[in-house]
C-alpha cells in the first residue's frame, strides 16, 4: 500500500510540474507581443516596458520558469492585472463558494444516482428501467447551461419558489460574518437560521444543475455494475438460502458492485470542477469559476495562471484520494499495480 | 418474485429493437439538421443578423415563429443559421482531433519505447485537467473568437483518440498478417497505413461520432461563457448567453437554442451508442 501511495504521489507531482510548465508558457505562447495583448493596443510604451519588466520577460526563459515555480510553491502567483489584488487572495476568497456548490452537487448526484441505478437494476427490463435509463441518456446530452436556465424558468419564474442568482439575499448576508466562506457553516456558526435557510434555497438550483450529468453517469454505472454482480453464483446462493431480495441486494450485492461506481464518482469530480464554471455563470454564483471566466475574458494572464494551477492541483488531489479509496476497497488493485 | 438472472427472448428482442431504434432516431436527427443547414437561406424567414429594435422581445407569431430577441432579431432564423455553425464546429473539431489523435496514437502504439512514453505522458497530462479548463487556457493564449474556440476544443479531444488508436494498434500489431507484411519487406508507414490502421477503424468511428456531439456541446459552452463566438453571431450557446438576463420577458429566446443544442448532441450520442453495439462482434 505504501509503495502504491508513493508511486501515485510521485506521478501526480510530475503531472503538476508539467501543468505548471504549460501554464508558465501561456505568456510566451500568446501570438505577438504578450504585453500588448494584455494591456491592449492603446497602452503607452512606458507601461509596456514596465509590464515586461514586472513579468520578467526580459530575462532568459529558464530563469523565468524557475522564478515562476519558486513563487508558485510559495503560493505567490503575482498580482491580477485587472483587480491589482494578489491572485492567491482572490482564489482564497472565491474558492469556498465553488467548494460548497461542488460538494452539494456531488451529494445530490451520488444519492439519487445510486438510487436510480439500483431501481433500474432491480426492475431490469421493465418500464421503470427503460425510463430511468432514457432519462439518464438525455441527461448526458443535455447542455447544463441550458438545464440551469430551464430550472430558473420553472422554479423562479413560473413557480417562484427558489432564488436564481447569488448565494444569499444581500440583506441577510450583512448579518453573517464570513469565517469559513462556506455559507451553510457560517450561518450556523452565528445561529442565524433564517440566513441558513436562505443559503440552502440559493444552493438548490445550482446544485441540481451541476449534479445532473454526474447523476446520469453514476446511475448508469450503478445499474450495469449491480447487474453484473447479481449474476454471480454467490448471489444465487444467497437467494437459495431464502434471503429476501432487499437483503441480498443491500448486504451482498451492493458492496461488491460499488468499486467501479467509486471510480466514476472520482472522475466526475473533475467534471464538476469544470462544470462549476458554466453553472456559476448561469446563477451569478460568486465562485472561482465566475472569477476565472472573467479573467480569461480580460486576458488577465496572471489570474488565469494561478487559477488553472490551483484547480488542476485540487483536481489531482481529489483523484489521488479516490485512487487510495479504490485500492482500499479492492486489494487486487494494489497488488496488480505493483506487478505491472 | 423476479430473479435477477431472468433473461428471456422477449426481453432480448425488445433490447435489440430499442438499440436499432436509437440508431434510426439518431440518424434521423442528424439528417434533419443537415438538411436545415444546407437549405438555411430557404428555411429562414429573416436575416439572422438583422436587428430591428422596434420589434424587440416579441413572442411567437406568424411573422416571427419563435419571437424576437432583445435587439429584435428573428430567433427562428438565428436557430436555422446556427445549425450551420454548430455542424461546422462539430465536424471541423472532430476531424482535427481525430487526425492528430490518430497520428500520435498510431506512432506511439506502433513504435513503442521512448517515443510511446513521451507521447502518452503528454496526453496523460492533457487528460489530467478538466477539459473546459484546458480550453480556457488555450482561449486565453489565442484570444476570443469562434475559430479559436474550435481550435481549443480540437486540442482538448486529441488525447482520447490517441489512446483509442494506441490500444487498437497494440492489439493489431502482433497479429499474423502484420508480421507477414513485415516479412515481405513492407515499410513501416506502409504497414501502418494499409495494414494496421484500417483494422483499428471500428472504435475510432464510434468515438468520432460521439466526439462530434461532445465538440458541439463544449464549443457552445465556451460561447455561452462569452469566450467563443463573437457577439451577435447566430451561435446557439452565444444566443443563450445574450438572452439569459431576459429569461422572464422572452422565455423562448433561451428555450429554443438550448433545445437545438440538446437535440443535435442527442442525435450524435444515439448514433454513436448504436454504432458501438453494431460494431462490437461480442454483442450479437
Amino acid at each position: 500500500m505504501l509503495s502504491y501511495l508513493l508511486q501515485r504521489s510521485l506521478s501526480i507531482g510530475l503531472s503538476l510540474l508539467a501543468v505548471s510548465l504549460l501554464v508558465f508558457l501561456m505568456v510566451h505562447l500568446i501570438p505577438g507581443d504578450a504585453a500588448v495583448a494584455i494591456l491592449g493596443e492603446r497602452a503607452t510604451e512606458a507601461a509596456l516596458i514596465e509590464l515586461r519588466k514586472e513579468m520578467g520577460l526580459d530575462k532568459p526563459l529558464y530563469h523565468q520558469y524557475a522564478k515562476f515555480l519558486w513563487d508558485a510553491v510559495h503560493l505567490d502567483f503575482g498580482h491580477s492585472f485587472k483587480t491589482k489584488q494578489p491572485v492567491v487572495d482572490e482564489i482564497r476568497r472565491y474558492f469556498p463558494a465553488t467548494a460548497e456548490l461542488t460538494l452539494a452537487a456531488m451529494a445530490f448526484s451520488i444519492f439519487f444516482g445510486i438510487a436510480a441505478g439500483i431501481i433500474a437494476a432491480i426492475f431490469r427490463g421493465t418500464f421503470l428501467d427503460y425510463f430511468s435509463m432514457s432519462v439518464s441518456l438525455a441527461g448526458i446530452s443535455m447542455p447544463i447551461f441550458w438545464l440551469g436556465l430551464m430550472l430558473i424558468l420553472l422554479f423562479s419564474y413560473f413557480l417562484p419558489i427558489l432564488p436564481s442568482t447569488g448565494r444569499m439575499d444581500v440583506v441577510l448576508s450583512l448579518d453573517v460574518q464570513s469565517k469559513t466562506g462556506f455559507y451553510l457553516i457560517d450561518t450556523l456558526l452565528v445561529g442565524n437560521f433564517a440566513a441558513f435557510r436562505n443559503a440552502v434555497a440559493h444552493l438548490i438550483l445550482p446544485a441540481i444543475t451541476l449534479g445532473t450529468i454526474p447523476l446520469a453517469i453514476i446511475a448508469r454505472m450503478t445499474r450495469s455494475s449491480l447487474l453484473e454482480v447479481l449474476n454471480e453464483p454467490y448471489i444465487t446462493t444467497a437467494y437459495a438460502k431464502g434471503l429476501p431480495q432487499w437483503k441480498v441486494i443491500s448486504k451482498h450485492a451492493m458492496k461488491n458492485s460499488m468499486v467501479p461506481v467509486l471510480t466514476v464518482i472520482g472522475l466526475e469530480f473533475g467534471y464538476l470542477l469544470g462544470g462549476a464554471i458554466l453553472t456559476e455563470h448561469i446563477f451569478s454564483w460568486p465562485g472561482l469559476g465566475s472569477w476565472l471566466r472573467a479573467a480569461v475574458e480580460a486576458r488577465d494572464v496572471r489570474a488565469v495562471q494561478g487559477g488553472v494551477l490551483f484547480v488542476a492541483t485540487v483536481f489531482m488531489l481529489v483523484n489521488l484520494i479516490v485512487d487510495i479509496l479504490y485500492a482500499y476497497f479492492d486489494p487486487r488493485i494494489r497488488v496488480g499495480d505493483e506487478n505491472r | 418474485m423476479r430473479t435477477p438472472t431472468t433473461s428471456n427472448s422477449q426481453q432480448h428482442t425488445l433490447r435489440k429493437l430499442l438499440r436499432h431504434r436509437s440508431a434510426t432516431i439518431g440518424a434521423a436527427i442528424i439528417i434533419f439538421f443537415l438538411v436545415v443547414a444546407i437549405f438555411a437561406p430557404l428555411i429562414a424567414t429573416h436575416d439572422p443578423r438583422q436587428a430591428n429594435i422596434t420589434e424587440r422581445l416579441q413572442g411567437g407569431s406568424a411573422s416571427h415563429y419563435l419571437g424576437t430577441d432583445k435587439v429584435g432579431r428573428d430567433i427562428f432564423s438565428r436557430i436555422v443559421y446556427g445549425t450551420r455553425i454548430s455542424l461546422k464546429v462539430g465536424l471541423v473539431a472532430m476531424t482535427f482531433s481525430v487526425g492528430f489523435g490518430t497520428l500520435f496514437g498510431a506512432i506511439a502504439g506502433y513504435y513503442g519505447g521512448k517515443l510511446d512514453n513521451v507521447i502518452m505522458r503528454v496526453m496523460d497530462i492533457m487528460l489530467a485537467m478538466p477539459s473546459i479548463l484546458l480550453a480556457m487556457v488555450i482561449v486565453t493564449i489565442l484570444g476570443q473568437s469562434l475559430t479559436n474556440a474550435i481550435i481549443a476544443v480540437s486540442i482538448v479531444y486529441i488525447p482520447q483518440y490517441a489512446r483509442i488508436l494506441r490500444a487498437a494498434v497494440l492489439k493489431v500489431r502482433e497479429l499474423d498478417y502484420v508480421t507477414a507484411s513485415k516479412v515481405i519487406g513492407a515499410s513501416d508507414s506502409r504497414i501502418l497505413f494499409t495494414t494496421v490502421l484500417p483494422n483499428c477503424l471500428a472504435p475510432l468511428i464510434v468515438q468520432a461520432t460521439l466526439g462530434i456531439g461532445a465538440a458541439i456541446l463544449d464549443a457552445a459552452g465556451l460561447s455561452f461563457l462569452g469566450l467563443g463566438a463573437e457577439i451577435g453571431e447566430p451561435e446557439w450557446g452565444a444566443m443563450l448567453n445574450e438572452n439569459r438576463d431576459l429569461i422572464r420577458r422572452a422565455p423562448l429566446a433561451v428555450t429554443a437554442p438550448g433545445i437545438a443544442i440538446f437535440l443535435i448532441v442527442l442525435g450524435f450520442n444515439l448514433l454513436g451508442d448504436a454504432l458501438r453495439d453494431a460494431l462490437d462482434p461480442q454483442i450479437d
